[in-house]
């Protein structure tokens, strides 16, 4: 057992990779002897050198473009895009091409790649520096959408992402890199689509992504302290998403809370309380909550996007909606 | 008659030139001398395979069994010369006009119309003979091929990816930075400009200021050639070279290939509303077949019982293809789940069976 940083945890989660399979490369920008910009990979160039950690022109179309085709070889790219905002500035490769090669070859052509991006706010960069776009991937079919809140998640999805046989993005929330967390020894390994209980109490369901987990679990101590027990559930990926670990808390707790960092029309949220309410309705007791960030692009001022972003007493205060 | 620059205007001396619209071995040319009478009469067989197949796609959408179709119709020369100088698993990647490309490869002409039918993105035939996916949207997979061949490069296998792309895909973003990551990492990759003139309306002129596409390799460092599109064996020999310098290490090359699309831009097109017939009447008297035909008549290479051979090959491909095409039955509905992912995850299994219970299916 050792305390990493969720930082650490990248490159540890990536080096894991690149040493158990010779097919794994890495392509980014400052990537390699700058050990990205967010510090996430250092020590990566020195240890594979130039022709598995490569450092690109300033190209996110061709970066992508080039993982897939290198994935075509048979080759498991891990392509990143420094910031999440910049998907949009690639789009193109990742929703018309490598989200739809696979059904459009009837299977016959499969990328097995990962993108891995700095998603989310919190960290004072801006409206085009912090956004959380994990439901922009959400809504491309062919995808799949991982979101690790832990640096041993940040290991164990990693390495399942890079093994699994579809396309996966990979998002790292910036404001988490410095977050430490116990991670075991050895090989860790998880498996896409299974959320984890964070927390168990009888009362409300409060599901979480990323950044806001630890967010969802300050606002249940807040409500243990009023006498309200939360659940709290961390989704950790969107695609697959674990609706049954959901169905079955809220067919005991009677009460769900979803807290998404994504501005809130067409957030996961949605999907998710749409779903529970086509399927679990009878086993609501309360309206569906959910708490998001605003319909706003996200402000620099710290106070400014601290007031956007949902916050465990917005939490709280959403959980007594629901409950009331 | 030169060749020309833009459609209507006399020809850059730089644009490499074997044969002249008549057929004649232009004084001094770098003649292929390493082709075989075989590989002559094969290269002209797939050009006039090419050219029949292409019409019987044509007639297939005009009779409403194919969605769309972007005839090559002109562009034989280009694209058989080029595909002929390729190794079998040399990894093409296509634009959506290569016919002439797969005809070369031997690619079943039933998958591609498929297709175009609609019954199937892919899946038809295509990989097996090494040629990616036909991409509609423009410059898109350009970077897939640099991408291909630095997965190449790294596995140490010898093979070089080629991607075909137009005049008007020059004008996009991903190709210039398709173009800039090749020549930085130096990879096995071959861009084939397939400069037709249009990019369905636009004219060359108003799609970039320089005549000479191939000029631009020297802003990324990489090699640029020019030569006549419409002449096979120019088209050959350039990617000959190219192919050369991709296996020796020496990095990517930038091919222009100045054609001209004679037919419209696809079946939905009509490009009599924006270009003269007597552009159109110019580039006939260029036609690709016509001069390599003249001059492999008067080499002694080509006689009439190859001609015979050739109609009656293409004679075939376009008999399979609409035999195969023709009312041929659309897949299940509930298929378009199939192959979203590697296995359906619960969620979109739920969704399946909520389709087949409202449309009334069976989602077993």
């Amino acid at each position: 057992m050792a305390e990493l940083t969720y930082r650490d945890a990248v490159a540890a989660a990536i080096a894991q990779e690149m040493e158990r399979d010779e097919s794994v490369v890495f392509i980014g920008e400052d990537v390699g002897a700058a050990g990205g910009v967010f510090k996430a990979t250092v020590g990566l160039l020195e240890k594979f050198g130039p022709t598995r950690v490569l450092d690109t022109p300033i190209s996110e179309q061709a970066i992508l473009g080039v993982a897939m085709g290198a994935a075509m070889t048979g080759m498991r790219p891990i392509a990143e895009i420094m910031f999440s905002d910049f998907f949009a500035v690639s789009w193109d490769l990742v929703a018309n091409e490598i989200a739809k090669t696979r059904y459009m070859t009837n299977g016959q052509v499969t990328l097995p790649l990962v993108i891995r991006s700095g998603n989310g706010g919190g960290s004072r960069f801006g409206a085009q520096h912090s956004q959380s776009v994990e439901n922009w991937a959400m809504a491309i079919p062919g995808l799949k959408v991982v979101a690790p809140s832990t640096p041993r998640d940040v290991m164990g999805l990693f390495a399942a992402a890079v093994r699994d046989p579809d396309p996966v993005l990979f998002f790292e929330h910036k404001s988490l890199y410095s977050l430490k967390g116990e991670v075991e020894d050895g090989e860790i390994l998880d498996e896409l689509g299974k959320a984890a209980t964070r927390r168990e109490g009888k009362d409300v369901t409060i599901v979480a992504l990323a950044a806001m987990v630890p967010r969802a679990l300050a606002a249940a101590e807040q409500l243990a302290s009023e006498g309200v027990e939360a659940t709290v559930i961390d989704l950790r990926s969107l695609v697959p998403l674990d609706v049954s670990a959901v169905a079955a808390s809220i067919a005991s707790t009677g009460h769900l809370v979803t807290v998404e960092e994504n501005p809130r029309l067409c957030g996961w949220g949605a999907e998710l309380s749409s779903i529970i309410a086509e399927e679990n309705l009878f086993d609501l007791d309360g309206p569906i909550v959910r708490v998001t960030t605003p319909h706003v692009p996200l402000p620099a001022a710290d106070t400014l996007e601290d007031a956007a972003m949902p916050s465990a007493s917005r939490i709280v205060e959403g959980v007594r909606r629901s409950l009331a | 008659m030169a060749i020309t620059d833009r459609a209507e205007a006399p020809v850059a001396a730089s644009t490499l030139q074997v044969l002249a619209p008549d057929g004649a071995v232009v004084p001094g040319a770098r003649y292929p001398f390493e082709l075989s009478d075989a590989d002559h009469v094969g290269m002209l067989t797939a050009m006039t395979v090419t050219r029949r197949l292409d019409g019987e796609f044509v007639n297939l959408q005009r009779q409403g069994q194919l969605a769309l179709y972007p005839s090559c119709l002109g562009q034989e020369a280009a694209q058989v010369g080029i595909t002929s100088a390729t190794r079998d698993n040399d990894w093409l990647f296509p634009q959506y006009r290569e016919l002439g490309a797969f005809v070369v490869r031997g690619v079943d002409p039933a998958g591609i119309g498929h297709m175009w039918r609609g019954m199937a993105h892919g899946g038809t035939g295509l990989i097996e003979k090494c040629c990616a996916p036909i991409t509609i949207p423009i410059g898109t997979h350009a970077p897939h091929a640099v991408g291909y061949a630095l997965g190449a490069k790294f596995d140490g296998v010898d093979t070089v990816a080629v991607t075909f792309i137009g005049d008007g895909a020059t004008s996009e973003g991903d190709v210039h930075e398709a173009l800039n990551m090749a020549a930085v990492f130096q990879v096995p990759c071959i861009f084939v400009v397939q400069n037709n003139h249009w990019a369905i309306s636009v004219p060359l002129s108003a799609q970039t200021r320089v005549t000479d596409i191939a000029s631009k390799a020297a802003g990324y460092g990489m090699a640029g050639v020019r030569c006549d599109g419409n002449d096979v064996l120019a088209c050959r020999v350039v990617m000959r070279d190219a192919l050369l310098r991709a296996r020796e290490g020496r990095g990517p090359t930038l091919i222009e290939a100045v054609t001209y699309r004679m037919g419209a831009h696809t079946t939905a097109d009509d490009p009599t509303r924006y270009r003269s017939e007597g552009e159109l009447e110019l580039w006939r008297r260029r036609d690709p077949i016509d001069r390599y035909r003249s001059h492999l008549v008067a080499a002694g290479i080509w006689t009439a019982q190859h001609e015979e051979r050739a109609t009656e090959t293409g004679e075939r491909a376009a008999k399979r293809l609409r035999d195969e095409v023709f009312d041929a039955p659309m897949p299940d509905p509930l298929s378009v789940f199939d192959h979203v992912l590697s296995r359906r995850s619960g969620e979109l299994e739920r969704q399946r069976r909520q389709l087949a219970r409202e449309t009334g299916r069976d989602a077993t």
